[in-house]
């Protein structure tokens, strides 16, 4: 009996033994995984932190770091690791040659040249550790970002209250009211996200800009925003489908019309669906791309974030530390409202997706 | 229910009658009035801004029409029809490129999301609410962002990506190493690196799918003698395929617009070797470089035709593959 009590124990902690080791192997894999994954995240931070002959030097460090260099006697010389018998030393480089060179040693100047024999060219520079937090302010300038960024909020704000008033209402009219070819119609709603949007964008254009005038500003972009969009009807609607009917039933009683129950009893209990929808459509105006590149055509002061950067990348192609600070200013916003709301956001992406 | 549900649900109940219509009571007409009011912004929008368009645009591509010229428009029947599918070879030649990138991006978005979703549902994995919190935010990055980021990531010389390569030990960095945006070999393998830092909604929504997996399922397979790999796949698999359905329609979609990837890498030439010439990169050179309105409604059309056939081919296929549960077959 003792003895079996003590092998139960025995196989208890083995397969504890068991799960603690594979705890650590799927954590540690995961780790890999999101290393992997994030990688292209760090370079951009990190590179955009360099100076721009850095980021175009396979041979330079992974961090941010400049080549120092030594002043002598009134003149500017770069610091190279040199090989000697006494091990690497730093020392700079005065006089080039092509078997041999002059050097100076920055610890000790006084002592004078140090003749050395090889080629200089095969030597590398000594580098410290340097941050360039300027790129920051230099890229945001240039690309005029304080313009760009204020396109996109009044662009996202402004769409975000007409797309979320009108989605909301018509989410309402269909989670609660009987009309005929209601079922037809809400088919037709979910028919609009397979419906490929270049399919209407001709003629829309063709009415938008030769009708109306309206190239080169917001308007195309902003009407059609205000008549509410599918994926918001649908989400809203299944929202509301969740609030008990009795609440709205004591609000009629009390004599509060439809309009009055709406707002005042279903909206209120729909705020975090209310704010995954509104999350959503911030979301998506500050990605928005093709829309503003084919309706701003030729008006540059009317940009939003995405399509000036895309300028900015063709023009300065080769700054690219300027070009990645500038698109890591542009993935803050969003990551922030992100990781501060991500309950609300992940629940309303799941209710679009999942058989619940 | 998903969207698609309950889609099929409306379409189950669909009274296709007008006299049903006629003969609502005083309290019915009324709510019908009121449904119809609270719903007005999403008609008048449909109408506005989906419906007409519709028509509009396939008038539209009857006509020679160029929008700096709308006076010289001149019907030319199905002439736009013919040129698109019978002359133009740039069409086909789009449409293979679009679907060939499809073949190569689907399946390893799809996989990779599924795969990551399994990951983060593991009750082995320590800190499961903050690793999915950081295997999400690459989806929050903008789409032009990350296009920028790993379009430098992938240098051949001095991008990571290149260089952790070669730490395994395969050779990958310099000019006759792995030149991910030059080779017209990788290309599409580097296209589809970018967009697996847009999985992040196809991650979550396979998760919840999998949380809704009853756990007594594994037990009775384990007790049977089932291995984790014969778990995932006579289990896990089926019960996510209308998550899998879900994520692939609207994918395909997706990808027959596929546009801004090779837009901001460059400007829609082709780089490498035509290798980029997506369908929806010519529509929009024939609609909007050259404004040549007829010509691009057609290639919209014929756009809509294709996802359309896709997309009921798919819901068709669907019912000998995705697995509803709760439903007697």
């Amino acid at each position: 009996m003792a003895a079996k009590r003590k092998n139960y124990t025995e196989y208890e902690l083995s397969k504890r033994r068991r799960d603690l080791l594979l705890q650590a192997a799927v954590t540690l894999f995961a780790l890999v995984v999101l290393a992997v994954y994030l990688m292209p995240m760090a370079y951009g931070v990190i590179t955009s932190l360099k100076t721009k002959a850095q980021t175009s030097d396979p041979g330079a460090p992974v961090w941010p770091a400049v080549a120092i260099n030594f002043e002598y006697e009134g003149d500017d010389y770069d610091v190279l690791q040199v090989p000697t018998e006494s091990g690497i030393r730093h020392w700079a480089l005065v006089k080039k040659g092509r078997r041999a060179s002059e050097f100076i040693d920055p610890a000790n100047p006084a002592a004078g040249v140090i003749e050395w024999e090889g080629n200089w060219r095969q030597l590398e520079p000594v580098r410290e550790f340097d941050v360039q937090w300027d790129n920051y302010p230099r890229a945001w300038e240039t690309i005029d970002f304080a313009r760009l960024l204020a396109n996109t909020l009044i662009y996202a704000f402004v769409t975000m209250f007409g797309t979320v008033a009108a989605s909301s209402c018509a989410a309402y009219g269909f989670a609660r009211f009987n009309f005929p070819f209601k079922n037809v119609l809400f088919m037709v709603m979910i028919g609009t996200i397979v419906l490929p949007p270049a399919v209407t964008l001709v003629p829309t254009y063709a009415f938008f800009v030769n009708v109306l005038g309206w190239g080169g500003t917001w308007l195309p972009l902003i009407v059609p925003a205000m008549f509410g969009n599918a994926y918001n009807i649908f989400l809203l609607r299944q929202y509301f489908l969740t609030i008990p009917r009795e609440m709205e039933e004591a609000a009629q009683i009390d004599g509060a019309g439809r309009v009055r129950t709406f707002v005042s009893v279903i909206l209120p209990q729909a705020v975090p669906a209310l704010t995954a929808v509104s999350l959503f459509h911030f979301f998506f105006a500050w990605n928005d791309f093709f829309g503003p590149l084919i309706y701003l055509a030729g008006n540059r002061d009317a940009n939003p974030i995405t399509v000036g950067l895309t300028e900015f990348n063709g023009l300065y192609s080769t700054e690219t530390q300027l070009i990645l600070a500038a698109a890591v200013i542009s993935m803050i916003p969003p990551l922030l409202i992100f990781f501060l709301a991500q309950r609300v956001f992940i629940q309303g992406i799941v209710v679009t997706g999942v058989d619940k | 229910m998903d969207m698609f549900t309950e889609f099929g649900t409306a379409r189950g109940q669909a009274k296709w009658s007008l006299r049903a219509a006629f003969r609502l009571t005083g309290a019915q007409r009324d709510e019908a009035k009121w449904g119809l009011i609270f719903l007005s912004p999403w008609l008048i929008g449909f109408a506005l801004f989906y419906f007409a368009p519709m028509i509009v645009s396939f008038l539209f591509s009857l006509y020679d029409f160029t929008l700096s010229a709308p006076d010289e428009a001149r019907f030319v029947g199905l002439e736009n029809w013919v040129r698109m599918l019978a002359r133009d070879p740039n069409t086909w030649e789009t449409l293979f490129v679009t679907f060939k990138f499809a073949l190569i991006s689907l399946p390893i978005g799809m996989v990779s999301a599924f795969l990551l979703a399994v990951l983060l549902n593991s009750k082995h994995l320590m800190g499961r609410n903050v690793m999915r919190t950081l295997f999400y935010a690459p989806t929050m990055v903008p789409l032009i962002a990350a296009i920028l980021i790993w379009s430098r990531v992938m240098n051949p010389q001095t991008g990571w990506l290149n260089q952790m390569i070669e730490l395994t030990g395969i050779h990958a960095v310099g000019m006759d190493g792995l030149r991910w945006l030059d080779d017209p070999n990788l290309i599409y393998l580097a296209y589809t690196f970018i967009g697996l830092w847009g999985i992040g909604n196809a991650i979550l929504i396979n998760l919840a799918s999998l949380q809704g997996v009853p756990t007594e399922m594994y037990e009775a397979a384990s007790i049977d003698g089932a291995g984790w790999l014969r778990q995932l796949w006579s289990i896990t698999v089926p019960m996510v395929t209308p998550v899998i359905f879900y994520n692939l329609v609207l994918s395909v979609v997706g990808l027959l617009q596929y546009f801004i990837v090779p837009w901001v890498l460059n400007l829609g030439s082709g780089y490498p070797e035509g290798t980029t010439n997506f369908y929806m990169v010519y529509f929009y050179k024939q609609a909007f470089t050259f404004q040549n309105m007829g010509y691009g409604a057609t290639l919209a059309w014929f756009m809509f035709i294709i996802g359309l056939a896709i997309t009921v081919l798919l819901f068709w296929s669907g019912r000998f593959w995705v697995y509803y549960a709760g439903e007697n077959r």
